[in-house]
């Protein structure tokens, strides 16, 4: 069923300005955002990126076969080229087998944060350049805009704060934002599917998926245990489960089934309170656990730190996001040397997690951000 | 925008003269060819008449032209059906290492249920050697497997000396033809071979309907059953309007075999020096001589395929590169990996392959073109090594 929009198969020459690389997933959002653009009089090529192995059909799980499916009908109801790029040897390199690594040093990774920082934007970059595209788009809840008095670009939180998926883009430079769209990120997910349902495509009431791509039954800890190297599956032999005095408490099967401030699967009964996992030592191959008060921290600190804004000359009052489904809470950035940084709560918050990235927000700006390292 | 296509391998468009003889077989000439009355005979009359002009294309008897829904069914039931029919001799099959996938999945499979295959390495320009294949012979090898001309880079086995060593141990030697049919000569006899693969929709005929040709005396299990039809080999309702079509388009093919190769030579040349002359950092992939008259790999480095192949389809030129998966994507080469070349020059290539339709001012255009994508892929690529 064609829409209502222009279609635009005649506009393929090269050189064009509004040329736009834009990524479907199959899902609704980057449709109805490929959408907005042909709208616009943008021309859209249209491409999915395969990134896990096994792109037998499975629910939940992002990118299968038959999400390209979904995907190719998209393209197709909007007149638009589409094309599948093979990233699987990069993705494995850069996100599979980090993800992987990660884990096993008592961290826990995002892996969804490895693939935009280290994947995703620069491999549709490289295709944008190759196919003379002047920008690339996606269906993330975000949104980008410019400022003149300062010449930068900013990047913002989606309208839809429930879908708000900035935390994940922290790492966007500004050369990348300058030419990056995020066409649904003025829209909360309740326009996004009216639209999507008014332009006739199939996908507006697809369910989205929940569970990290690559690992679509959600047992993360299997898919790890099975692509272990010999020497890796040392590290994940079973160990101590202990508390903050050093006290055995319990055993475990592999510190990769653990993550701070995790409460179930610990397996330890009879005892007077609660007991959390506060830290992970891999080389030791021990869990620490606590009561919740001890799992409370004052900051954190953080490397590898981007920013978006810039860079503050000592430090800048923040709220920050220590995970993507936790709000963000009142600290003090304080800025060291070597891409690091201090993060002091103006309160105590529980669960500081290595491994994850922890991003500064000013208002619904993104200052930055950095991948914590340990608690302080 | 002119659209030009350069991927005749992938396949081919339907001549005029099959869509013709084609279409009485769809409402007029309707019946089922094992029905005993008058609809059956007219056509079972079609179906016979292509099977003798399948035969004359190959030099064979009619009676050992089986009809199947392509070549790659074609090719399964020449491995499966040789493996299942001669068990009690033994289970070891030869073949090589750039071999269409219809080939090499297959006996992937069979060996899970317990055959034992050697996939012979092939040298630079993708042959394979007498010595290695005489090397590999054991006593329980009952099927070697060795395509006539590469579909990737177009190289052409000595598929004449190879049959010698082969069947003068009593070993069966299956050729898939698919790629060389309509641009070399195929004669049974002269190639020495017992079975052989072909697909319709690489000579201009349609697609879903190959065949494969059976020496008589060769024992050959079934993978279909359910029916009497082509001598209890491969049951199923014919395709009769199809097998139509590939009959006429084999004889057309045989037919016009010296001058196709000639326009297809001339043509492949004419794109090869375009590219040479207008785009530095190019390796023919391509064996320079004993390969297909049509086919032209070549390497572009610093850039991937999967970047050129896009920058030219968006300027309306069809070309291929590596295969596709079930995804959609491309995956790299294996017949260039077998070559030597690493994975990254593996995705570095295009594959050009020319065909009837193909014209002069069509080569010039992707010469003209060609250029400029290659340049911004190439900087593309560069830019992001930061």
């Amino acid at each position: 069923m064609k829409t209502t929009v222009t279609p635009n198969s005649e506009l393929r020459t090269p050189n064009s300005p509004r040329r736009v690389l834009a990524a479907l997933s199959g899902g609704v959002d980057s449709a109805v955002a490929a959408a907005l653009l042909v709208e616009a009089g943008y021309e859209v090529i249209a491409i999915s990126m395969l990134l896990a192995g096994n792109a037998e059909g499975h629910d939940g799980g992002c990118c299968s076969i038959d999400d390209f499916q979904d995907a190719r009908r998209v393209a197709e109801q909007l007149d638009i080229p589409y094309y599948v790029l093979n990233l699987k040897d990069a993705f494995r390199n850069k996100v599979i087998d980090v993800f992987t690594t990660e884990y096993l040093r008592g961290r826990t990774p995002n892996p969804c944060l490895l693939c935009n920082r280290d994947l995703k934007f620069d491999l549709l970059w490289q295709r944008a350049r190759e196919l003379d595209a002047h920008s690339v788009a996606t269906g993330h809840y975000a949104r980008v805009s410019y400022d003149e008095t300062d010449d930068r670009y900013r990047l913002l939180r989606a309208v839809d704060q429930r879908k708000d998926q900035s935390y994940f883009l922290f790492t966007l430079s500004q050369a990348q934002l300058a030419r990056t769209l995020f066409p649904v990120g003025h829209l909360t997910k309740d326009e996004v599917r009216e639209k999507a349902r008014a332009l006739g495509l199939r996908v507006a009431e697809k369910p989205e998926s929940q569970d990290i791509c690559f690992v679509p039954d959600g047992n993360y800890a299997r898919f790890i245990e099975q692509r272990l190297t010999a020497a890796q599956r040392v590290q994940v032999a079973a160990g101590e489960i202990v508390d903050q005095d050093g006290q055995v408490l319990g055993s475990h099967d592999g510190v990769h089934r653990f993550t701070v401030g995790q409460r179930r699967g610990l397996g330890l009964g009879g005892l007077a309170e609660p007991q959390y996992v506060t830290t992970i030592d891999a080389e030791r191959g021990r869990v620490t656990v606590g009561a919740k008060s001890q799992l409370m921290t004052r900051g954190l600190t953080a490397n590898t730190v981007s920013w978006v804004e810039e860079m503050p000359a000592q430090e800048v009052n923040a709220t920050v996001k220590i995970r993507y489904r936790h709000p963000a809470i009142p600290s003090r950035i304080v800025v060291q040397a070597g891409g690091r940084a201090e993060v002091w709560f103006q309160e105590s918050y529980p669960a500081v997690t290595p491994g994850q990235a922890a991003v500064f927000y000013d208002g619904e700006r993104v200052l930055g951000g950095g991948w914590i390292e340990k608690a302080l | 925008m002119q659209s030009i296509n350069l991927d005749y391998n992938a396949t081919t468009p339907l001549r005029a003269e099959v869509l013709e003889a084609i279409l009485p077989y769809f409402q007029l000439h309707f019946g089922n060819p094992s029905s005993v009355h008058w609809a059956g005979r007219q056509a079972k009359h079609g179906v016979e008449e292509a099977r003798e002009q399948i035969a004359a294309f190959l030099h064979c008897r009619p009676a050992e032209v089986l009809f199947t829904s392509g070549g790659t069914e074609s090719n399964n039931l020449a491995l499966a059906g040789v493996l299942n029919a001669t068990r009690r001799k033994g289970n070891h099959v030869i073949t090589t290492a750039i071999e269409h996938s219809s080939i090499l999945e297959p006996l992937e499979a069979l060996a899970k249920e317990g055959a034992t295959v050697t996939t012979l390495p092939v040298s630079h320009e993708g042959r394979v050697s007498a010595d290695d294949l005489m090397a590999a012979l054991r006593p329980e090898t009952v099927l070697v497997s060795i395509s006539l001309a590469n579909h990737e880079i177009g190289t052409i086995q000595p598929i004449a000396a190879l049959s010698r060593i082969v069947r003068e141990r009593e070993i069966c030697f299956h050729v898939d033809a698919v790629q060389a049919a309509g641009k070399l000569p195929l004669d049974v006899n002269s190639l020495g071979v017992d079975l052989l693969s072909l697909s319709a929709h690489k000579i201009s005929g349609p697609k879903g309907v190959g065949a494969l040709y059976v020496r008589k005396g060769t024992a050959l299990a079934p993978l279909l059953h359910g029916g009497s039809q082509e001598r209890e080999k491969r049951a199923g309702t014919e395709n009769v309007a199809a097998v139509v079509g590939f009959g006429v388009a084999a004889t057309l093919a045989a037919q016009e075999l010296e001058a196709h190769a000639a326009h297809c030579c001339s043509l492949t040349s004419m794109l090869y020096e375009g590219i040479v002359q207008n785009v530095p950092g190019t390796v023919l992939n391509s064996p320079p001589q004993q390969r297909l008259p049509n086919t032209l790999n070549i390497g572009f480095s610093d850039a991937t395929g999967e970047g050129l192949m896009m920058g030219l389809d968006l300027a309306g030129i069809a070309v291929s590169t590596g295969s596709a998966c079930a995804a959609g994507s491309l995956e790299p080469s294996h017949v260039l990996l077998a070559l030597g070349r690493n994975t990254e020059e593996a995705k570095s290539a295009l594959r050009f392959s020319v065909g009837k339709e193909t014209t002069e001012q069509e080569i010039d255009r992707v010469v003209e073109v060609l250029p400029q994508v290659v340049e911004r892929v190439r900087k593309a690529t560069m830019k992001s090594e930061k």
